[in-house]
């Protein structure tokens, strides 16, 4: 890669062979795993396509889509999640801003309370699910039944959470929110850091109180961390399903089931191609309709690029 | 006497919070150091929380009725090729796309910045049926290799590298090394810290997952930790002690990490959030 000394002088060269060089295996990789697949199943749910079937893929139009949106189990699913988002999102959130705020101070011990709240993201998902199974145990024997008896002093009446259509849901719902709770922290937390201390010394002086300085100094000034987590969150609600498989397998009657759980189902329980990759392209439109919102909404703030 | 006041209300708060943090992952140590017969007896009560007669017979017993140790060789080897392997050719792209001027860039970077926002779980499915029709399952690389190239890991050596002052490769450059010398000898011993948020980022990502493989694979023989536990929790007779003893092994290389490179994590964390 010698260059002539007349040349080497100039800086901005343009490295044509080098770059496509160096971009090539990254670019191979995405091609082949996100590009192709994803065409793929664009292509394949406008077929009937069965795995293993002779029959090879018929072109049917929209049909698939429109057999989704009629079906029963698929519209609970999407109810689900919807719900799984209006549950999770605002308590995890708030949640999250509360335990930055209280972390956000110069308090002895805040490293320590900081590793444990963040503790639970290290723990993989299908682990949570397993030990939160059991914290869900029917009867007086089960952990959160013992707690919820002892704080009421034993009018509490033990469920069974798992088993229970009113109850499966938000007991996932908890199980995420624990899990996740300390992420959301440490990306507000890290937000609250950069907020100019002038700020508070300014309106400190201006006789502003505690309210008013988080008013119109805290979640102005935490306003794109508050908006990513508020959109990761809620995408985070709509790829939900470690928890559902492991916990509920989609029961009580499809009282958890989700959208990444049906489409899982169909492609491996029942080989119906065609319907599975219907379901994984409605998935991918929610989802990118949430990430639109987010771009517009940061894009008034700064050019995202 | 307020200021006193207050603090004490601050601390009450922090310790309640984290009491509730805490308490799933006590009760998960201490069920796996008690006899497996007390685990469901005494988990209604306080001393679900407290490990007392410890033993370590769970622990000998997961050993014993489950491949373990293979599980985990499965997850390391797996893990450490989809991080190793992603580093490098992750960052060559960030470095490209930041650095060198070539035709076709800026369209190539906004193809990484679309591709960003396509879930995984969107291409599971599809991408079973893509590697299914090439008869491509079962074995370590198809768990490796959809994931070295990673959307995220580029984005993020690309906004690092683009940030790194540009003396030192102009004067590597001047001094006739080419693009790719430049970057080996000059900007990756620049560059420690995002390549140590980047692999934690993926390691924290890709050491839980359980669809792809739950898809992919069949046997013990590749699979990793998660559904290691997910196999042994439907294993009759269920021995409580026995499946909190195997998540307990199964966290401890993460959390030891999680531990001693905590700054790291937080960071590595952080800035893929912020970012966003």
């Amino acid at each position: 890669m010698k260059r002539t000394p007349g040349k080497s002088a100039r800086t901005a060269l343009t490295d044509n062979a080098t770059g496509w060089l160096m971009m090539l295996p990254a670019l191979a990789g995405l091609t082949v795993f996100v590009v192709a697949p994803f065409v793929l199943a664009l292509g394949m749910s406008l077929t009937h396509l069965r795995m293993g079937s002779p029959l090879g893929a018929q072109f049917v139009g929209f049909e698939q889509y429109l057999r989704l949106l009629q079906d029963a189990s698929f519209q609970r699913a999407l109810i689900n999640n919807a719900l799984f988002a209006l549950g999770v999102v605002p308590v995890q959130t708030l949640l999250a801003l509360g335990l930055a705020l209280a972390l956000n101070r110069p308090l002895r011990g805040v490293a320590v309370f900081r590793t444990l709240f963040f503790m639970p993201v290290v723990f993989p998902m299908s682990l949570v699910a397993v030990v939160w199974i059991l914290i869900y145990a029917p009867g007086p024997n089960g952990l959160l039944n013992g707690v919820l008896g002892a704080l009421t002093l034993h009018h509490w009446q033990p469920r069974d959470f798992l088993h229970d259509p009113h109850l499966a849901l938000p007991a996932i719902m908890l199980t995420s929110i624990w899990q996740g709770a300390g992420f959301q922290m440490v990306i507000l937390l890290a937000g609250l850091q950069e907020i100019p201390r002038e700020r508070y010394e300014a309106a400190a002086v201006d006789g502003a109180g505690p309210w008013q300085r988080f008013l119109h100094i805290t979640l102005p000034g935490l306003r794109n961390p508050l908006i990513f987590v508020v959109i990761v969150t809620s995408i985070l609600s709509f790829r939900v399903f470690d928890q559902v498989r492991i916990m509920t397998q989609g029961g009580p009657l499809d009282a958890t089931t989700t959208v990444v759980y049906q489409a899982v189902q169909s492609a491996f329980d029942r080989a119906q191609a065609g319907r599975g990759a219907a379901m994984a392209v409605v998935f991918f439109v929610i989802v990118l309709a949430i990430t639109l919102i987010q771009r517009r909404l940061l894009r008034t703030e700064r050019e995202v690029r | 006497m307020r200021r006193v006041a207050l603090k004490i209300i601050h601390y009450g708060l922090l310790l309640g919070a984290a009491l509730v943090f805490l308490a799933p992952i006590l009760f998960m140590l201490a069920g796996s150091l008690k006899p497996d017969a007390r685990v469901l007896s005494e988990a209604g009560s306080w001393r679900a929380l407290v490990p007392d007669g410890i033993t370590l017979e769970n622990y000998r017993a997961v050993l014993a009725r489950t491949p373990f140790w293979h599980y985990l060789l499965n997850s390391l080897l797996i893990n450490g090729l989809i991080v190793g392997l992603g580093l490098l050719i992750n960052s060559l792209a960030g470095y490209a796309l930041a650095r060198l001027r070539w035709r076709g860039r800026d369209a190539v970077l906004g193809a990484v910045l679309a591709i960003l926002v396509i879930p995984f779980e969107a291409i599971a499915v599809p991408l079973f049926y893509q590697l299914s029709l090439l008869g491509w399952r079962d074995d370590f690389s198809v768990q490796i290799a959809p994931f070295v190239a990673n959307p995220l890991s580029i984005y993020l050596f690309y906004t690092f590298f683009l940030s790194l002052p540009r003396e030192l490769e102009e004067a590597a450059r001047i001094d006739g090394a080419g693009p790719l010398r430049t970057f080996f000898t000059v900007v990756v011993p620049n560059a420690r810290p995002v390549f140590a948020s980047v692999a934690i980022v993926t390691l924290l990502f890709y050491w839980g997952l359980y669809l792809w493989p739950l898809l992919m694979t069949t046997g013990p023989a590749v699979r990793p930790l998660p559904l290691g536990i997910a196999t042994f929790f439907t294993l009759p007779p269920l021995h409580w002690g026995q499946i909190l003893a195997f998540g307990v092994m199964m966290v401890a290389p993460v959390l030891a990490l999680f531990l001693i490179f905590q700054r790291g994590f937080v960071r590595g964390v952080a800035s893929s959030g912020l970012k966003g």
